[in-house]
This record gives structure tokens, C-alpha cells and sequence, in this order.
């Protein structure tokens, strides 16, 4: 087991490693002159040269390249081209609030998505199973800042149940209400990802209860219920493990269109105004940043399905 | 009336039917039989018939689309149908237990083995800790060697007489009054089937428990019931006391069903095999007269519109028809092919070489481990003739079919010679004609099967491969060779999907010889097939042969099926040919001790009793062999032959102990002679 987890480990830095490669050429070729871009057409020459030094643009594409991955390394994530401060000090605030939206976002989406899958395979056919799969799969195709727009305008605004701002007033800051004021984000999340995650569930359930293993437990004279929770769940929420971390990439993806329309001052604000501004410093660390919240995810993903799964569990302890 | 002549299991005239597609299709027709306390009744009959319908039925749990129409099911008296869901459960914690065709499955793959046999306890009301020492015990009563460790297990963990044996254990946990079995040694190795059969007699004895046993091998039922019902199309055809039944059979199915099967010597040197003509009926045909008119030999015209009483035999004995007493003499079914042949290439070389195999081995590497599977294997196959190859599961057996192929490379020193022609090591190598002149059909026609070409396109594309035919070509060759196997031109633009399981076999054979092969690996090609589609296509085997000169490899675990088809057999255990010799001398003796334990392991349909040599533990591991004679731990001749010390450290060549009959083992021939008289 450890060899499996060290072995996955050297493979997520790799892949950050790779990302950080590929984030940096990319923003690098992008057309223009970034120094002129950011400074203006009124800059001077000496300007320019001036900016470039600073932020280390006169080295070679290569130099830049070392320089910047040894800088984050050592946990310097360089300067702001925007702010002329530390990207840590804009990015790291922008990172909590962002991992409190997730984490709600995270336990609202993930056991609502589950109980749904599950209750939607136990009445197979029926008018509630039908609702959750279709329910589910036309809530899917609007896309998250549609949902957060309509939510907001409806129960925010008309019937006022919830807050429309993501971000309470500065009298009550208490966790509670903190999460209160998170929660209409997150179901404009819920309703993109349930659909998916629900199905799978939905999937992975059916085939459990169609299973020899789940016969075997009824004509053991097992009550149903019983019956599935002890072998049904388990095996059925293999695959759905697989497919959540599989969305986490999407969540993020989700909590950068959200953030906006909620004006909530998270990762995906920082990094939609460093688009803006054109700070690719910011740019090139948020990227970094949210591929290393992927692969710790995916990572975490691998892992349980590893301890869940005694096929794959003795395969990896061999 | 007392309580002892209550059966424990009774059908009434039970009907049950499936939902297809909005239309109710009858599974199970008017069935009525029951069992006595302690009584083990055997149902037999083809797939599809309503067997293990039955067995689901007599424990209430039917496919979400499967209902029960009419009549009743009383366990001890009670009519189960009727019953709440609640008591149902009851009687499934207490008093009728179900063992499974396919144990792998049965058990729970992320549950640890031990666990899964307390909770049977626990659902009685038993701690967990006592629980788990009672799972112990009851892994203890089914012979299971070690129960602490194999306790910790999980399903994958555990090979398939060991998961067997756990599901065995599992139902008997509840000391159960009926024990439902559904072909609960299919798929296991003949030595494993015989003890997991021994071992359900051994407690059957101990317990008394009435059994249900469901088969379509009518060798096992033979050995293992009091009484049998003949199941056909959903009706129970005939029902008699076992030595009855098989004695004198008196429903013209079950006459076809004993007919087809390869037994007791025959050969095909000089006996055909009998078939059934026709196919099963779709589910829920309905029938006005007897359900078997369209298969019989014996049928009349009111047949067809008098449905047949159950008519007495004798005493024990009854039948659904309406000419028993003609039955047993019913005239025989015997089918010929007319495969236009268009080798000719090698007709007449009777007796020549035609493949040699010399030092063939192969090392495989599994996490880090070497492996030696096949260990120095060398024979000679001549024209048109077939080598039967047989042994346990992990023998080697197909290993030895991939290295003749080139699908694996042998390892450095094996030669592999066709017509006296060196042969690439693997397939990629070897030009067209050498892959045309070697071809395999599968054990199972479904995955061989390109399922989205049609059954003209499958074959068409290997004559254009294998023939260099053009397109056009290539399909009247197709259609030719597909009506030469009795593939019917209506079936020939059709997917594999439409089509029966011996049909696809046939397409298969098709298959394999669009390149008008000299050779042909079977692969346990009728392993899949019902008794009567089986004899139809060795047959059709047969029949090839005896046109084109084809020369067979033969893989099969049915050692009557081996012996009918094949004229020399190799007896393979743990990668060594252990016993070499033509079918006559292997199976008619003396034997090698591997060879004997093998034999007498199979059950007998004829009803002789054989006293069965036992092969003690479990085939080592090739990773590890056992030091001297690989055999020996295992050897059921070695203990008092007077060799153990050089059995235990030498290992035996293979002798020609007799002209023609070779075997890897220090007793001398005459010892065991002597020894197996």
C-alpha cells in the first residue's frame, strides 16, 4: 500500500511538474509584447526594459522557466504584475474563501447526488426514479452562471430566502451564517453535478442489486433493506468515487463563474481580474495551484478506491 | 397423518411465466413433483428447459419479470406462494438453503469470506463473536484445509471448489431441511467436481437434508439422486426413480438425451453420435399437443393435439407420452454434412507426420516471479489425425494450443514443424499460408465472434485473408462452407447475437476453415453446448476430418468427449506430458497413478460404480513445483509402491513403458498393473 501511494505521489508531480511546463509556454507565446501590453503605448523604451527587468523578462524563455518553477519551490509565487505585490498575499485569502465555498459546495453536492442515485435505483421504473434521471439530466445541461443567475433573481430576490450576495456583512461573520450566505452558490453547482453523479450511482446500485452476491444475501433470508446497505452500498459506490473526483476539475471550473456572479472574492474573481489585467503571474500560479488541488483530489480518489476495493488493495500491496 | 409423510418440498402444478416485452411467455408448464426428508430428487434437461426456474421457484425468488401463474409450492405442507414476505425470509434464515452455479459470484468481492458465513448465524441471532467462531466450525465440516486463514480471504482469493465449498458451508449453516442445488459443480475441474460431490453425499448422510439438485449432466445426477424428472420446454416429461430413468428410459427426450451422449468406449472409428433433431421451442410457445412433437422420432399425428397423461412405467416410474413403451426402441438420429471440399491438397498421407512439437517450454513472468507453465513438451501429429489433449485447469492445456499457433513464442530450443516446414516462432512471422494452415475455434462462439458483422462477413473476410480470394469469391466460398456446416442460407446475412449457441459454434468451424486448414485447435469447443448440439457438432468434426485429412488438437475436460473424438492423448499436469498414448491404451490401462485419479473421477451415466482414487490437496503452483516427481504430493500410488524416496527427489522421464504408450512415472508399468486391478 505505501509503495502504491509513493508511486502515485511521484506521478502527481510529475503531472504538476508537466502543467507547470506547459501553463508557462503557454502564457509565453501568447501574441504581444507582455511588457507593452501591460504598460501601455505610452511607456518608454527604458520603461519597458525597466519592466522587464523586474519581472525577470529579459532572461532567457528557458531561464524564465527554471527561475520560475525554483521560485515555486520555495514558495514564492513571484510578483504581481497588477497589484506590484507578493502573488501569495492576493492569492492565498482568494484560496480560503474559495475552499469554503468548495467544501460547502462539496457536502451539499456529493451526499444529495448519492441519496438521490440510490433512491432512484431502489424504484427502478417507477415516477420517482423517473423524476431524479430527468430531473437530474435537464437540470445538467444549464450551465452553472445561468442557474446562479436565475437562483438569484428568484429565491434571492423575489422571495428573499436567501441571501443574494455569496459574502455576509462584516456585523456577522459567524461560521454559520458564513455558510448560510454559501449555500445558493452551491446548489447552482448541485443542479449541474447531480444529474452525472447521480446516474452513475443510479448505475452502479442496479448492477449491485442485480448482483449474484445480493441474491445470495436475500436467500439468506436478509430483509432487503438490510441487504442493501450491507451489500449493495459498498460495492455500488466504487464507480461513483471514480466519477466525483473525475468533476472535481469541473467544480473548479464551476466556482470560477459562480464566484463572479456572486461577487464573491474567491480564486475564480483573483483569477478572472488577472485575466483582465493581463497579470500573467497570478494567471500561471492560480493554474498551478487549482491543478495541484486536482491531483490531490485524484489522488485521494485512487486511495479510497484502493481501501474500498480488496481486489485492487491486495494488487497494490503485491 | 404423521409428519413423516409430509414431503418436505412438493410442486402442484406449478406455472410460471415471464414478461417479455408486455406478453406473459410460459416457463415452467403444469410441473408437479416432490421430495421426501432426506430424499434428493434431481431435475435434468438442456438450458432453457425451466430447471433452475424451479429451483428459484421452491425458493420463491423470481426475476423481476418473473411471476408465478398457477398452482402452489408447499415446503413442509405450507404453500410458500401464498406466504408473507416476512415468513419467506424466515424459512430462507431456518429451513431451505440455495447453493449456486457459479460460487465465484455468489459471494460478496468486497466482504471477507468468514464474514460472510457469521452473518447466516448472526441473522439467526447469534453474537458476532460466537458467530465467527461458528463460521470457523462450518468452514471445518466442509473440509476446508487452514478455515482461520481462508476465513481472513476474499471471494477472488479463493479458488472455484474452495468458493464452492464456502457457499456449501454457507448453506448449510442454517441447518436447513431442503438444500437447493443449481448446477453446483458446472464450470469445475472434474477432480474438484468429484469432491465437491463427496462431499455433498458425506453430508447429506450426516444431516439428512432433502435436496433439490438441478444439472444438465446427467452423469452427476445419476450419481447424486433418488429420484429425476426430465424437464422439456417448461414440462416435466418423465420422473422416476434414478436406476429406472437410466435404465429404461421411456420419453423420447430423455432416450435423446441419453443417446447423444459420448460414453461408455465409443469412438469414432466405428459409432456415430445420435443428436436430437431440431431446437428447443422459444419461450412460451404454446403447445395443444405434447411439447416435444417438433424433436420427436416417434411422432403421430395425435400428438399434435392430445396433450399426454403422465403414463405409469412401473411402479416408480412415469412418462408424459403417449408411446412409451415404444420409446427405448425409437429408430436412431443420425445426421450427415456435405462439406464440398476444395483442399485436396493432402488427401491420402495417412500415417505421415504431419506437426512436430519438439522441447517446447515457456516461462512466463508474474510480479517478478518466473513461471515455468509449459515444461518440455514434444509430440508428433500425423494427417488427419486428432490428439486429445486433457488435465486440470492450469495444466497447461492451452498454453500448448497458443505455442503451436504462435500466439505465444516458445522459449529458446522449441521447434515447432508443419509438413516438414520450421514455423516462425509467432504468428506475426508467418506467412499466410502457415496462419491458413493452422486455425482454432473457440470454447466460447459469443466472444470469438465479431458480434456486428454478419455471419457471411465473419467467414467471407478469413477466405479473403487466409485464400486471397476477392470479395465476390470470398462469399460463395462463404455461403459454400457455411451450408456445408448446416448454417442455413436464411441465417447466413444474419449477426452471431440471432442465432443459437451451437450455431455459432458451427459458423466458428466455418470460420476456421475458410483457409482450408490442415490443422485445427479445438478449445473446448463444446464445453458451452448442450448434450444434444454437442454430439451434432463433433459429428460435424468427425465428418471433416474424414473428407479433408484435417488433423485436430483437441482441449477438452470431458474425458468422454475426449475419448470418442481423439486417436492419441497427452495428459498434461502442471506443463509435462505425464501420460502419451492412443485413446484405446489411456483409457483402458494400466494407467499413470495422474491419469487413473483423473478417470475415475468422472461421474458414470452408465450407473457403474468405480471406486474413486482420490488426488489429495490442490495442483501446486507452477511458480513452485514440488521437488522429484511433480505428482508426487498429490500421487495416489506413491505411498507403499516401495519408490517413495526417488519419486520424492527424481524426477521421471517420460518411458515408452509399452509400444506406443509413454508415461512420467518411477513405478514400473507391471506395479501398476498390478496395483489397478
Amino acid at each position: 500500500m505505501k509503495q502504491f501511494i509513493l508511486k502515485r505521489l511521484g506521478l502527481s508531480v510529475v503531472t504538476v511538474f508537466l502543467v507547470a511546463v506547459i501553463v508557462f509556454f503557454l502564457t509565453h507565446i501568447l501574441p504581444g509584447n507582455v511588457a507593452r501590453q501591460y504598460l501601455g503605448r505610452g511607456a518608454t523604451e527604458e520603461d519597458l526594459a525597466e519592466f522587464r527587468r523586474v519581472f525577470g523578462l529579459d532572461r532567457s524563455l528557458l531561464a524564465q522557466l527554471f527561475g520560475w518553477i525554483g521560485d515555486l519551490l520555495h514558495g514564492d509565487l513571484g510578483q504581481s504584475m497588477q497589484y506590484r505585490g507578493p502573488v501569495s498575499d492576493i492569492l492565498l485569502p482568494a484560496i480560503g474563501y474559495s475552499s469554503k465555498l468548495a467544501c460547502v459546495a462539496f457536502f451539499l453536492i456529493v451526499p444529495i447526488s448519492i441519496a438521490g442515485g440510490v433512491i432512484a435505483a431502489m424504484n427502478r421504473g417507477k415516477k420517482i426514479d423517473r423524476a431524479i434521471t430527468v430531473g437530474g439530466l435537464s437540470a445538467a445541461v444549464i450551465p452553472e452562471f445561468v442557474w446562479a443567475i436565475v437562483l438569484v433573481l428568484t429565491v434571492g430576490v423575489t422571495f428573499q430566502i436567501f441571501p443574494v450576495s455569496a459574502f455576509p456583512d462584516e456585523d456577522n461573520r459567524s461560521i454559520l451564517n458564513q455558510i448560510w450566505h454559501l449555500i445558493l452558490p452551491s446548489i447552482s453547482l448541485l443542479l449541474v453535478l447531480f444529474g452525472y453523479i447521480a446516474r452513475i450511482t443510479r448505475a452502479g446500485v442496479i448492477e449491485a442489486l442485480e448482483s449474484d452476491y445480493m441474491r445470495t444475501a436475500v436467500l439468506k433470508g436478509m430483509t432487503r433493506r438490510k441487504a442493501v446497505s450491507k451489500h449493495v452500498l459498498r460495492n455500488a459506490l466504487l464507480p461513483t468515487i471514480a466519477v466525483i473526483a473525475s468533476q472535481i476539475p469541473y467544480l473548479i471550473g464551476g466556482l470560477i463563474a459562480v464566484e463572479i456572479v456572486f461577487n464573491y472574492p474567491g480564486f475564480g474573481t483573483i483569477l478572472k481580474g488577472a485575466v483582465d489585467a493581463r497579470d500573467y503571474s497570478v494567471l500561471q500560479s492560480g493554474v498551478i495551484v487549482s491543478s495541484l488541488v486536482i491531483v490531490v483530489f485524484q489522488l485521494i480518489a485512487d486511495i479510497l478506491f484502493a481501501v474500498l476495493n480488496p481486489r485492487i488493495r491486495q494488487k497494490v500491496t503485491e | 397423518m404423521s409428519a413423516t409423510n409430509i414431503p418436505t418440498l412438493e410442486l402442484r402444478s406449478l406455472e410460471v411465466a415471464y414478461t417479455v416485452r408486455g406478453i406473459d411467455r410460459e416457463v415452467l408448464r403444469d410441473v408437479s413433483f416432490s421430495i421426501a426428508p432426506g430424499e434428493a430428487y434431481g431435475l435434468v434437461g438442456e438450458s432453457g428447459c425451466g430447471k433452475s426456474t424451479a429451483a428459484f421457484a421452491a425458493m420463491r425468488y423470481l426475476p423481476r419479470n418473473g411471476k408465478i401463474t398457477g398452482g402452489a409450492i408447499f415446503f413442509e405442507g405450507k404453500n410458500i406462494v401464498e406466504m408473507a414476505d416476512d415468513e419467506v425470509s424466515g424459512l430462507r434464515r431456518s429451513a431451505i438453503s440455495m447453493v449456486y452455479q457459479n460460487p465465484a459470484t455468489a459471494l460478496n468481492p468486497t466482504i471477507r469470506v468468514g464474514d460472510q458465513v457469521a452473518e447466516v448465524f448472526q441473522l439467526s441471532g447469534v453474537s458476532k463473536s460466537d458467530s465467527l467462531a461458528m463460521a470457523q466450525a462450518a468452514l471445518v465440516q466442509v473440509q476446508i484445509a487452514d478455515p482461520a486463514q481462508v476465513m481472513r480471504r476474499y471471494a477472488h482469493q479463493l479458488s472455484g471448489g474452495m468458493a464452492q465449498r464456502v457457499v456449501i458451508a454457507m448453506a448449510l449453516a442454517s441447518n436447513p431441511r431442503l438444500l437447493v442445488m443449481d448446477e453446483p459443480t458446472t464450470g469445475l475441474d472434474a477432480t474438484v467436481e468429484a469432491e465437491v460431490l463427496d462431499l455433498v453425499r458425506e453430508l447429506r448422510r450426516d444431516t439428512g437434508t432433502a435436496v433439490l439438485f438441478i444439472s444438465h449432466n446427467l452423469g452427476v445426477i445419476r450419481n447424486m439422486c433418488d429420484r429425476v424428472g426430465v424437464l422439456y420446454a417448461g414440462a416435466l416429461v418423465e420422473q422416476g426413480a434414478t436406476a429406472d430413468l437410466f435404465n429404461n428410459p421411456s420419453h423420447p427426450y430423455t432416450v435423446g438425451l441419453l443417446r447423444c451422449i459420448p460414453r461408455g468406449g465409443l469412438h469414432k472409428s466405428a459409432d456415430r453420435l445420435d443428436t436430437i433433431p431440431g431446437t428447443p421451442p422459444a419461450l412460451g410457445t404454446h403447445f395443444d399437443g405434447c411439447v416435444f412433437v417438433d424433436r420427436c422420432a416417434l411422432v403421430e399425428d395425435k400428438c399434435r393435439t392430445v396433450q399426454p397423461q403422465m403414463v405409469n412405467v412401473s411402479d416408480s416410474h412415469v412418462a408424459r407420452c403417449l408411446n412409451s413403451d415404444k420409446a427405448s426402441a425409437m429408430p436412431r438420429s443420425i445426421e450427415q454434412i456435405e462439406y464440398a471440399s476444395q483442399s485436396g491438397i493432402h488427401a491420402t498421407h495417412n500415417g505421415d507426420t504431419l506437426l512436430s512439437i519438439n522441447h517446447l517450454s515457456k516461462v512466463f513472468t508474474q510480479d517478478g516471479h518466473k513461471v515455468q507453465v509449459i515444461n518440455d513438451v514434444s509430440f508428433n501429429l500425423g494427417f488427419g489425425e486428432t490428439l486429445g489433449l486433457v488435465g486440470e485447469s492450469g495444466s497447461g492445456k492451452t498454453t500448448i494450443a497458443k505455442l503451436v499457433l504462435g500466439l505465444v513464442s516458445p522459449e529458446e530450443g522449441g521447434v515447432v514443424t508443419l509438413d516438414g516446414k520450421g514455423l516462425a516462432k509467432t504468428l506475426n512471422r508467418r506467412d499466410v499460408h502457415d496462419v491458413g494452415a493452422m486455425q482454432i475455434v473457440f470454447q466460447n462462439p459469443d466472444q470469438a465472434l465479431n458480434r456486428r458483422h454478419s455471419v457471411t462477413r465473419i467467414v467471407g473476410r478469413a477466405v479473403e485473408r487466409l485464400r486471397g480470394f476477392n470479395v465476390s469469391d470470398a462469399i460463395d466460398r462463404a455461403h459454400e462452407l457455411l451450408s456445408g456446416m448446416r448454417v442455413e442460407a436464411s441465417l447466413h446475412s444474419v449477426r452471431p447475437v440471432q442465432l443459437s449457441g451451437g450455431l455459432k459454434q458451427r459458423v466458428a468451424i466455418s470460420r476456421a476453415f475458410a483457409g482450408s486448414p490442415q490443422i485445427v485447435v479445438c478449445d473446448e469447443p463444446t464445453s458451452a453446448l448442450d448434450v444434444s448440439v454437442q454430439a451434432a457438432i463433433l459429428n460435424l468434426l468427425v465428418d471433416l476430418q474424414k473428407q479433408d485429412q484435417t488433423s485436430f488438437i483437441f482441449i477438452s475436460h470431458d474425458l468422454g468427449v475426449v475419448r470418442y473424438i481423439s486417436d492419441r492423448i497427452a495428459v498434461l499436469y502442471l506443463g509435462r506430458v505425464v501420460e502419451f498414448g492412443t485413446s484405446q491404451r489411456v483409457f483402458n490401462g494400466p494407467f499413470h497413478p495422474y491419469t487413473e485419479a483423473l478417470l475415475s473421477s468422472v461421474p458414470n451415466v452408465d450407473g457403474t460404480i468405480r471406486k474413486r482414487i482420490p488426488l489429495t490437496g490442490v495442483v501446486p503452483s507452477p511458480s513452485n513445483p514440488p521437488s522429484g516427481c511433480v505428482l508426487n504430493p498429490r500421487c495416489p500410488r506413491k505411498v507403499g509402491s516401495g519408490y517413495e524416496s526417488l519419486c520424492e527427489s527424481e524426477e521421471p522421464d517420460l518411458n515408452e513403458v509399452e509400444p506406443g504408450h509413454f508415461m512420467r512415472c518411477h513405478i514400473p508399468v507391471a506395479k501398476l498393473k498390478q496395483l489397478q486391478s
